[in-house]
C-alpha cells in the first residue's frame, strides 16, 4: 500500500502529537474510571484511509466507533475505534461487570460516546495547543457493527480514497485491564498537508 | 465457502462481471449501496459497490464509486458479455445509516445512495425485483450465478436471501 513517506521530523511531530494527546486523555479518563490511567502511544503514523478496516481486523470485524467532526481551521472527520472486547472491560468499570454482553444499551453506547468524545477532545487540544489554531467538535456519535460499513462515512465526506488519515494507536492500562483505542483523524480534502506542515512547525511554537 | 476461484470478492468503489456460474461478494455495506445488474435468462450477472449519488465530474477515475456513472459502466459490461437490455433485472441492498443520531445532510447519504440508485434505474427501465434497504447495520452481501439468489448478512448474524 502506498504509505506516504515520512522524514524524521515529521515522524517525531506526529509521535509527539500522539503523547500529548494522551496525556490529556489519560488525565481525564482517571477522573472518569476513579484511579490512575496510565495511557501509551503504541502506534503513531499516516495510514491510507482505505486501509482503515485493516488496522482494526478487517472489513466485518464488529468495532465500536465514536465519530467526530470538526470544524474550524483544519476540518476533517474523527473516529475513534474499540474492540469490542475493550469496549466490554471499559464498560465492566464505567457501568457495572456483567458476564457478557447480548446486546448494548443506549447508557452502554452514551458511556462508549463519553470515552470517545474525550479522546478526540485530548487530541483536538493538542493540536490547538501545539499549533495554535483553533478547532470545535461536535457531538460525538457512536456505533458498533462492521468496521468497513461505520468507515464508509468518512470516505463519503472527503470524497477522497487517496486521502491519508493520521493514525494513533493507545493502549490504556487501568488497573489490570488494558483497553486499546485507535484514534483516527481525516482532515478534509487539502487539510492532511495543512495539518503536517502545523506540526512540523510545533516546535518552533515552543 | 464456494470454491474460491469461482468467488470475486469487490471493495468499496469497486465492481466486477461474473458468467455462467459463480459469486460476487462485498463485506461491510454501510451507506454504501451493493447493486447487483443480471440477465434473467442468459447466464451473466455484476455488482458495484455504489459510495456516492453523483460523480463530481464525467468519467471519473473509478466509474463505480457513484451511482450514475457505475450504473453506466456496469449496465454497458452485462451487455458486452451477452445480456440482452429486455432480460436485465436488479437487485440491491445497503444505503444505511449507521451514525443515528447524526441529522446532517452528508450523514443522510445513506437514503441518498439508494433514491438515485432507484431513479437512475427506473430512467433506464431496470425494474428491481428486490431490494434491502435502510436501516442502521452493515450489510454483507453475496449474489450467486446462477441461482440469482442475492444473500444478505447482517453484524447481528442475521441472514436473508432475496
Amino acid at each position: 500500500m502506498s504509505q506516504m513517506e515520512l522524514d524524521d521530523l515529521t515522524a517525531d511531530a506526529l509521535r509527539e502529537f500522539g503523547n500529548i494527546g494522551a496525556g490529556h486523555a489519560a488525565t481525564a479518563l482517571s477522573v472518569l474510571l476513579e484511579g490512575r490511567v496510565a495511557m501509551s502511544v503504541t502506534d503513531a503514523r499516516f495510514c491510507p484511509f482505505r486501509d482503515i478496516v485493516d488496522v482494526v481486523g478487517g472489513p466485518e470485524q464488529l468495532v465500536a466507533a465514536v465519530f467526530i467532526r470538526i470544524s474550524g481551521e483544519i476540518p476533517g472527520n474523527m473516529f475513534v475505534l474499540f474492540s469490542l472486547g475493550s469496549v466490554d472491560r471499559l464498560l465492566d468499570q464505567l457501568i457495572e461487570p456483567v458476564d457478557s454482553r447480548e446486546d448494548y444499551s443506549d447508557l452502554d453506547l452514551s458511556a462508549v460516546a463519553e470515552v470517545g468524545n474525550i479522546l478526540t477532545g485530548a487530541y483536538v487540544t493538542a493540536i490547538s495547543d501545539l499549533c495554535n489554531i483553533q478547532l470545535n467538535q461536535s457531538v460525538p456519535s457512536v456505533a458498533i457493527d462492521m468496521a468497513a460499513a461505520i468507515l464508509d462515512i468518512g470516505l463519503m465526506m472527503t470524497g477522497y480514497d487517496e486521502n491519508e488519515a493520521i493514525l494513533i494507536s493507545t493502549s490504556l492500562a487501568h488497573g489490570q485491564h488494558a483497553i486499546d483505542g485507535h484514534f483516527f483523524m481525516l482532515p478534509d480534502v487539502d487539510g492532511t498537508q495543512t495539518l503536517l506542515s502545523v506540526l512540523r512547525r510545533a516546535p518552533e511554537h515552543g | 465457502m464456494a470454491d474460491s476461484s469461482q468467488q470475486v470478492r469487490i471493495g468499496i468503489a469497486e465492481g466486477a462481471v461474473i458468467r455462467r456460474a459463480g459469486q460476487i461478494v462485498t463485506a461491510g455495506l454501510g451507506s454504501c449501496v451493493g447493486l447487483v445488474l443480471y440477465d434473467d435468462v442468459v447466464d451473466v450477472a455484476g455488482m458495484v459497490h455504489i459510495m456516492l449519488p453523483n460523480a463530481p465530474k464525467p468519467d471519473p477515475i473509478h466509474p463505480q464509486k457513484y451511482a450514475d456513472t457505475a450504473i453506466a459502466w456496469l449496465y454497458e459490461a452485462l451487455l458486452r458479455e451477452g445480456a440482452r437490455p429486455l432480460h436485465v433485472k436488479a437487485k440491491m441492498a445497503g444505503g444505511a445509516q449507521m451514525f443515528r443520531n447524526l441529522t446532517t445532510e452528508a450523514l443522510r447519504i445513506g437514503d441518498r445512495n439508494v433514491q438515485m440508485t432507484t431513479e437512475l434505474l427506473h430512467g433506464l427501465q431496470i425494474p428491481v425485483v428486490a431490494e434491502d434497504v435502510g436501516g442502521h447495520y452493515g450489510r454483507t452481501v453475496r449474489f450467486d450465478l446462477p441461482t440469482r439468489v442475492f444473500s444478505i448478512r447482517t453484524a447481528r448474524g442475521e441472514e436473508r436471501q432475496i
